[in-house]
């Protein structure tokens, strides 16, 4: 696997803020990799330091096989890229905008070709300021995918969209994907770095805590499975006690969850469902629940992953 | 130069989207000939020369006063407000230079205000008659020069003022007193020695003199000091824009 991004002891602060401590990582071709964190974290200023947008106070950057603050040129030619944070002017047209950004390369794509591959077709005479959020990410999408590039940078990308536009852009960074491209995105949802990426670096207060695939990640945990359901009135503690060993139970209000952290040959839920049975006890809203990033990013740090 | 032709295409779209630049660049000068016809003589008779030459005196001045307005006003707000709302940071991911990012807008601006100026002579002509005696292309030329001396004023308001809202304010605080004392509301003829030493000190005055003497066929020569004070503006505005351009 060729490495199109290389990370060794990336630094940068802001002032007496330390943004980014000493961070190492490789992106090998093809892959969805994500850097997933809180807000602050540090995500934006690693991927504005790969861009050659911002200057790494020290380590080794390497995209493309170029050091982005020598040779920026190389970058903005070879990779696509979606900021957190930028704009077009309110009153540009979808099309004018892809027509003007295709003509800064030698062998842009076909823009005709994108606005339908991206669904903007209808919106091709609107307004930039006159698009929903959504329609802007999808645009951004558009713009990055122009140059035909190797790698791809989107940096926040759902952020601020309803969970249908979400799963429309997860769609198409999917397909981006299987047309060989490489992409380095990142997230604040958990559950988004876990559906996209091959890889995932989790990031807290500008180090990577965690680096491997979301699977690994998860099961780096211990077989953890999860029986929640609520009772009517409270659980008898004959329950509690009838249950088998390697077992936890919560209680919040009329809201039990067990926890397991064993392998079992009776999945949990049966033993559960079968002892509620035999002591009678009337339940309602029973669910199983598999450990997701959430809980690593919990377990890593001790802190909630919620904004 | 395929992206410099299709920035200046979209950016000449963008400025006439905008009602507030199209006004002042197209309608406004015109506007005001047309205010001032009607002060100095509401039906100007052909041949009398005094009505005449009023009008005519009008026509180099409100050019440059068109000049002073474009300058500084939609280039430094254009310029300001792309760096502020992101818009550069769009482009700087790009192989878009900033050079062409400027020069496109100076097209766009040159070629707008020219379209004003040209709707200010042809009304000039139709509605008062206004004879030109001078020499077109040196008047052109000279326009041409006049405009590119003070365009760069805007780009180093962008440039410098560390936001969109303070380098307009700048803006005007500069460009109101230029409209006023430089003679390009009213002669400086008119104007006590007091207000006229002002005058000296603003930029506008020189554009002023330089166009008024072409329009009425003098000749660059006897314009020396308005040639030299522009020109310094010329080549200070182009280095210090291009020195201070800001992608964010
Ligand atoms: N331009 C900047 N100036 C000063 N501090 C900054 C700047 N950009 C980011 N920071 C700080 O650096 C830290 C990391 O920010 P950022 O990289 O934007 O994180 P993320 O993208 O993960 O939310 C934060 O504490 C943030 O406040
Ligand atoms: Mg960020």
């Amino acid at each position: 696997m060729d490495a199109i991004v290389q990370v060794q002891g990336l630094h940068k602060t802001y002032g007496a803020t330390v943004a980014v401590e000493d961070i190492s990582f490789t992106v090998g071709e093809g892959e969805i990799f994500g850097m997933v964190g809180p807000n602050g974290a540090g995500k934006t200023t690693t991927i504005e330091c790969l861009e050659g947008l911002r200057k790494p106070d020290r380590g080794m950057v390497r995209v493309l096989g170029v050091d982005p603050q020598h040779d920026s040129q190389t970058l903005r030619l070879r990779t696509g890229m979606q900021l957190q944070q930028s704009n077009l002017p309110d009153r540009i047209k979808v099309w004018e905008a892809l027509d003007l950004y295709a003509s800064f390369y030698p062998k842009p794509v076909n823009w005709r070709e994108l606005l339908v591959q991206l669904g903007l077709e209808e919106k091709r005479n609107t307004a930039f300021s006159k698009l929903s959020g959504g329609q802007k990410q999808r645009l951004f999408i558009a713009l990055a995918l122009l140059p035909d590039p190797q790698l791809v940078f989107l940096d926040e990308l759902t952020t601020g969209l309803d969970p249908q536009a979400r799963h429309t852009i997860w769609d198409l960074v999917r397909e981006i994907r299987s047309h060989g491209k490489t992409i380095l995105l990142t997230t604040h949802f958990m559950e988004e770095a876990e559906k996209l990426c091959d890889r995932v670096a989790i990031l807290d207060h500008g180090k990577i805590v965690a680096l491997d695939t979301p699977a690994n990640l998860i099961s780096s945990l211990g077989v953890e499975e999860r029986v929640t359901f609520s009772v009517d009135g409270t659980l008898p503690p004959a329950f509690t006690a009838a249950l088998s060993t390697g077992t936890r139970v919560e209680v919040q209000g009329d809201r039990v969850t067990i926890h397991t952290v064993n392998t079992r040959q009776v999945p949990l839920v049966s033993e559960v469902v079968n002892l509620l049975g035999s002591q009678q006890i009337s339940f309602h809203d029973l669910r199983t629940e598999q450990p997701n990033l959430e809980d690593v990013f919990l377990s890593l740090t001790g802190r909630e992953m919620r904004e | 130069m395929k992206s410099l032709l299709k920035m200046t295409w979209v950016e000449a779209k963008l400025f006439l989207r905008e009602p507030a630049s199209a006004f002042f660049t197209l309608i406004f000068p015109l506007l005001m000939l047309l205010i001032f016809g009607a002060i100095y003589g509401a039906n100007p008779v052909p041949g009398t020369d005094s009505t005449e030459a009023a009008i005519g005196a009008l026509i180099p001045a409100f050019t440059g006063m068109s000049i002073g307005i474009v300058g500084l006003m939609p280039v430094t707000i254009t310029m300001a407000t792309y760096r502020e709302n992101g818009i550069l940071r769009r482009l700087r991911t790009t192989p878009a230079s900033p050079l062409m990012i400027m020069a496109a807008q100076v097209v766009v601006v040159f070629v707008m205000t020219a379209l004003g100026v040209l709707l200010l002579m042809i009304a000039g002509k139709l509605v008062y008659h206004v004879q030109f005696t001078g020499n077109a292309l040196s008047l052109a030329a000279g326009f041409t020069f006049c405009s590119l001396s003070f365009f760069g004023t805007g780009f180093v308001l962008a440039g410098t003022m560390p936001t969109a809202r303070t380098a307009q304010i700048v803006a005007m605080v500069l460009m109101y007193p230029m409209l006023i004392l430089s003679g390009a509301g009213w002669p400086r003829e008119l104007m006590p020695a007091a207000v006229l030493k002002i005058s000296n000190f603003l930029p506008l005055t020189y554009v002023i003199n330089l166009l008024r003497g072409l329009w009425f066929g003098e000749s660059w020569g006897q314009h020396l000091l308005d040639v030299g004070v522009l020109a310094v503006m010329l080549i200070a505005g182009v280095l210090i824009s291009l020195k201070t351009f800001r992608w964010e």
